[in-house]
């Protein structure tokens, strides 16, 4: 096989960083910051965070719809790699605040003083004024931006190095990842975990040191990155599904048994591809809370990696531009319906309004496409570029779903 | 004293002739004449004593009516007697001994008795005896109430006497445990509280333990030198080892000893006081932005006099080593102290002790809830391998189903026994048409069929939410459900956690009869070992499918019952068990219902367990029990008791 350049082989990602570039320009153009305010800064924000749901999501496919596992932990690592950019946003920030404050004192303060004073206003809230362990590395940008990475990514390895060594699969690890969101949360929830309990971070949108910048502003850098990191994000997945890494995944994700057998090491395979996608993740949350503006525990818990797996699965897993149409689709739809912008429908003796039933509809037609268009949105793409699935008719001659139908045998 | 029991003599010997014609209430107050008008603190305890003692029925009357300033003595001939105002001025006197009234006198003719505070409470306490005996059950143990709640050494007597007569015998053995109880405090001597400590070393309840620790109560005190001689020290605090070295110290400035240690803000304020033309002391104010700095000009300061000196370390170890602090108990004597050290010692192992099955006992019924909630997916999930994540809300809607039949009867008791099996028939029906309608398309894709499932479930939260609101709703369990089967003051268990240990027992018969002994479990598991191989024996393996996965979403519906009993019913009810529930089953091991019970038994305690370690944080509990989980799966991850051979399915 010869080799083919990246995007010869892949011409949907082509397309999808020019669709990427023109819609980052057309929100540029047209945003508040540059003059025209046809799209206000809140929804600037709204598709900037998009952005980052997208990244999220084709992180979920690499390991769900390339590698199989269906992780519903995913947005743990989201939401810490928000939690460590936060506590430096919020140590930075409340700094700033601390010294202005303090330089009106006749003697200037020492830098205790000042740590004290930034520990008092933080940790208020939950009763406390001394700076826990988590919080050691939060007066520098750098080693923070490097816990982003670390962090999520260390605890994937050492979660995924557990469950892949013990053969645990299938809907176990599922469960299993869920229970560890559940746990990461609860840990949150409470005051003494050092990340101020349920209140969690709050003012992550202000910049430090850019006060005289206007949020409208701001949220255009922030929109940039996020197009620029999704870019690279989706360059990154296709590099790693097209080549024979890509290839050794899906053969996981068909049969890891006869992976195993023709000699490949299955659980580095997945251990790798959890941990990449757990660091895609924290990337993705890092640059999404201080666009949300506030953390806290219940963004983590379990119910919001399932919705992952529902954009994904709507989008179409195992192609990366069906999670990335998904992620943005639902999302987008969901905070149209959920805002209450979407007129109620009254039927005589019930009006319908959405905000209350979106989720209903949600739900359900979450059910339907599993029954019925398991490829997803990107299934749609199909039509049009032939690519069709073999056409299986008739029972299955063995005992595996997999195994040859009685038409193909007959051919 | 030898005085006033002459003086008690003299007029003893005189009464008689006085008050021929009166009744024995009036001679006895005639004899103690002088003292009752006299009226003082000191010396009235005689007449008070007198009339407590007399055994007279109108002495209890006597008593309230001069504790409550309503006696009255009559000018002429010093009679006592009641007096009530009729009009302005004019009261009418009641004799006490016949209690008719004698006549209307002018308040000129009249003196009233004003007995004062200490004289009242000396009243009050006799009048305690009274009290103790009095005909009435609730009084006497309103008095007994009274006395532990505020107890003093004065009631001691009259507790002690009034235990012989006492009719009730579980007022009795109250009496008789609060006269241990005072006797331990203010006993007169030495050995009789000895003894008395002795007997209640066994006695786990509140009020011994809180006996034995007001008896040790004790008072941080400082002396120069050693603790003076005669003081029953508890313990001595060492600087640096029992106690922080500078809270020492501080303590020791707080009581005036030595010169208080300053805080940076102290110096901070100090220095800022002096500020004379952008300098202190000689160095510019810029630069004490650090605390070598500040110090130095601080030391600056003291040396113009200006400032206080800070304690030096030695100084600091010179002021510590010159005195003692130490704990000193109020109770002088060592060796009740020492006596009543034992006794609490030798109670709180007992108390740790039942702590334990105290433990065991919630343990229990934490599993009996996790097990109640997981029976129904030890079926679904268990048996046929089908991952329902809408099965919480099967939970969700056993509960509502109790909630609205609540509401349409409205005797509670009728009202569960309906909701039960109405429970079960509605979550039945969608358990049946959920697998008709979804399930069944998706069997050998369990991602899928989680998916699929968990839509389902955050639809059907939904339109809870949309039909019941957000908020909570009440499921009241009936009345003889309330309350807690109490055995001391340690062990208890409410009675609603027992019937939910009884249904999970039950439920759990009931799984094994149908899997074991019916048609249908017999169906059910060679459909689930070879659904091809049972078809061509002659079933129906969608029709089994069908109803064994209407069981296990029943039975589900039937638990949300009982676990909307004590928890609150919200559309979240079943999104807070679902973790909880297939982490049972999985940690159990899959396809065994022995192995569920074993899972649940193990959370349960486990996540008790973690809890009693540290007992404030529940969140802090579950959090650890997942972790634990996680690596117990990694020994085991087929579970507890894990599925051998065939059954094991692969």
């Amino acid at each position: 096989m010869t080799r083919q350049p990246l995007f010869a082989k892949n011409p949907s990602l082509l397309i999808f960083l020019a669709c990427l570039a023109l819609f980052t320009l057309l929100v540029t153009v047209f945003s508040e910051a540059m003059g025209t305010g046809l799209i206000s800064t809140s929804f600037v924000k709204t598709l900037g965070k998009t952005l980052c749901l997208c990244l999220i999501a084709i992180a979920m496919d690499l390991v769900w719809g390339y590698a199989g596992i269906l992780s519903l932990g995913h947005f743990a690592f989201f939401g810490l790699g928000g939690y460590m950019i936060g506590m430096w946003l919020m140590y930075a920030r409340t700094r700033d605040i601390v010294v202005t404050s303090m330089a009106n004192a006749e003697i200037p303060p020492t830098n205790a003083e000042v740590i004290d004073g930034i520990g008092n206003q933080i940790f208020g809230v939950v009763g406390s004024s001394d700076f826990p362990l988590v919080w050691a590395f939060a007066h520098s940008l750098t080693l923070q931006l490097i816990l982003v990475v670390a962090v999520p990514g260390i605890l994937a390895l050492i979660f995924g190095w557990l469950a892949f060594r013990s053969r645990v699969t299938g809907v176990y690890l599922s469960i299993l990842t869920q229970a560890m969101t559940l746990a990461l949360a609860l840990y949150l929830f409470q005051n003494d975990s050092g990340l101020r309990g349920n209140n969690g971070l709050s003012g992550l949108q202000n910049l430090p040191g850019a006060d005289h910048i206007p949020q409208a502003t701001i949220s255009l850098w922030f929109l940039w990155a996020s197009a620029l990191a999704l870019a690279l994000g989706y360059g990154f997945a296709t590099w790693v599904v097209s080549g024979k890494f890509g290839s050794v995944l899906r053969g996981i994700r068909d049969d890891e048994a006869r992976v195993r057998f023709l000699g490949y090491s299955v659980e580095g395979y997945k251990l790798f591809i959890f941990t990449v996608t757990a660091i895609i993740a924290a990337i993705a949350g890092a640059l999404y809370y201080p666009q949300a503006g506030i953390i806290n525990p219940a963004e983590i818990a379990p119910i919001a990696s399932i919705y992952l797996a529902v954009w994904v699965a709507i989008g179409g897993r195992g192609r990366l531009y069906g999670a990335v149409i998904g992620a943005a689709l639902v999302s987008l739809v969901s905070t149209w319906f959920t805002g209450g912008q979407v007129p109620s429908i009254p039927l005589g003796f019930y009006t319908i309004d959405w905000v209350d039933w979106w989720q209903v509809v949600l739900g359900l037609s979450f059910v339907l496409i599993t029954l019925f268009a398991p490829k997803g949105i990107g299934g749609l793409f199909d039509l049009f570029t032939g690519r069709t699935p073999p056409n299986r008719h008739g029972k299955d001659l063995g005992p595996d779903s997999g195994a040859l139908q009685e038409q193909e045998a007959d051919a | 004293m030898r005085v006033i029991l002459l003086a008690l003599a003299a007029i003893l010997c005189l009464a008689p002739s006085l008050q021929a014609q009166t009744g024995p209430v009036q001679d006895l107050l005639q004899t103690h004449r002088a003292l009752i008008e006299k009226g003082s603190r000191k010396s009235i305890a005689p007449a008070i004593d007198a009339i407590a003692a007399s055994g007279l029925t109108e002495a209890q009357t006597v008593l309230q009516t001069w504790q409550a300033k309503d006696m009255w003595q009559r000018k002429e001939d010093k009679l006592f007697f009641r007096a009530e105002e009729v009009a302005k001025k004019t009261y009418r006197l009641y004799d006490f001994d016949s209690g008719e009234a004698v006549g209307d006198f002018d308040k000129g003719d009249l003196k009233q008795l004003k007995p004062n505070s200490g004289v009242r409470a000396m009243i009050g306490a006799a009048l305690v005896r009274f009290q103790l005996s009095d005909p009435d059950p609730v009084r006497r143990l309103a008095a007994l109430e009274a006395i532990q709640r505020d107890a003093e050494a004065s009631h001691l007597e009259p507790l002690r006497a009034s235990i012989p007569d006492e009719p009730d015998a579980t007022i009795k053995a109250r009496k008789e445990q609060l006269a241990t109880l005072l006797t331990l405090r203010f006993g007169s001597d030495e050995p009789t509280r000895l003894k008395a400590i002795e007997s209640i070393a066994t006695n786990i309840s509140l009020d011994s333990r809180a006996a034995l620790n007001t008896l040790l109560t004790t008072k941080r005190e400082i002396s120069v030198g050693p603790a003076p001689e005669g003081t029953n020290v508890a313990a001595i605090m060492k600087p640096g080892k029992d106690l922080d070295q500078d809270a020492a110290y501080d303590m020791l400035a707080d009581k005036g000893l030595v010169p208080p240690r300053l805080s940076p803000a102290d110096i901070r304020t100090t220095l800022a006081a002096h500020i004379d033309g952008g300098k202190v002391a000689g160095v510019p104010v810029a630069t004490l932005n650090t605390d070598e700095a500040r110090a130095k000009a601080y030391a600056a300061l003291v040396a113009q006099g200006m400032a206080q000196s800070q304690p030096t370390d030695g100084e600091i170890a010179a002021a510590l080593a010159a005195h003692t602090i130490y704990d000193a108990y109020v109770e002088p004597s060592a060796a009740v102290t020492a006596a009543a050290e034992k006794a609490l010692a030798s109670i709180k192992t007992r108390v740790s002790m039942n702590q334990m099955l105290d433990l065991a006992l919630d343990g229990i019924s934490l599993a009996s809830i996790f097990f109640l909630a997981a029976i129904g997916l030890a079926i679904t999930f268990g048996v046929m391998g089908v991952i329902n994540m809408a099965h919480g809300e099967f939970i969700m809607m056993g509960a509502y189903t109790g909630y609205v039949v609540q509401q349409l009867i409205p005797n509670y008791t009728v009202s569960i026994l309906v909701a039960l099996p109405l429970a079960f028939a509605v979550t039945f029906a969608a358990g049946v048409a959920m697998e008709r309608l979804v399930i069944r398309w998706l069997y050998n894709r369990p991602l899928e069929t989680l998916l699929a499932t968990f839509g389902i479930s955050i639809a059907l939260q939904q339109i809870a939410k949309n039909i019941f609101g957000t908020q909570a709703r009440p499921l009241t369990s009936p009345g003889w459900l309330d309350g807690a089967w109490v055995m001391n003051d340690v062990v208890s268990i409410s009675y609603i956690r027992i019937a939910i240990f009884v249904l999970a027992l039950t439920f759990l018969a009931l799984f094994l009869f149908i899997m074991k002994r019916t048609r249908l479990g017999l169906e059910t598991r060679a459909v689930t070992q070879n659904p091809r191989m049972a078809a061509s024996m002659g079933i129906n393996p969608d029709r089994v499918n069908m109803l064994t996965f209407g069981l296990g979403s029943g039975i589900a519906g039937i638990a949300g019952v009982a676990i909307g009993l004590f928890a609150k019913v919200t559309s979240e009810l079943g999104s807070d068990y679902i973790v909880q529930s297939f982490m049972t089953v999985v940690v159990g091991g899959v396809g065994n219902i022995w192995g569920t019970l074993a899972g649940a038994a193990m959370i349960g305690f486990l996540q008790k367990g973690i809890e009693w370690m540290n007992p404030s944080n529940t969140l802090a509990a579950q959090t650890y029990m997942i972790i634990f989980i996680i690596i117990f799966i990694q020994f085991r991850p087929r579970g507890i008791i894990a599925l051998k051979g065939r059954a094991a399915g692969d």
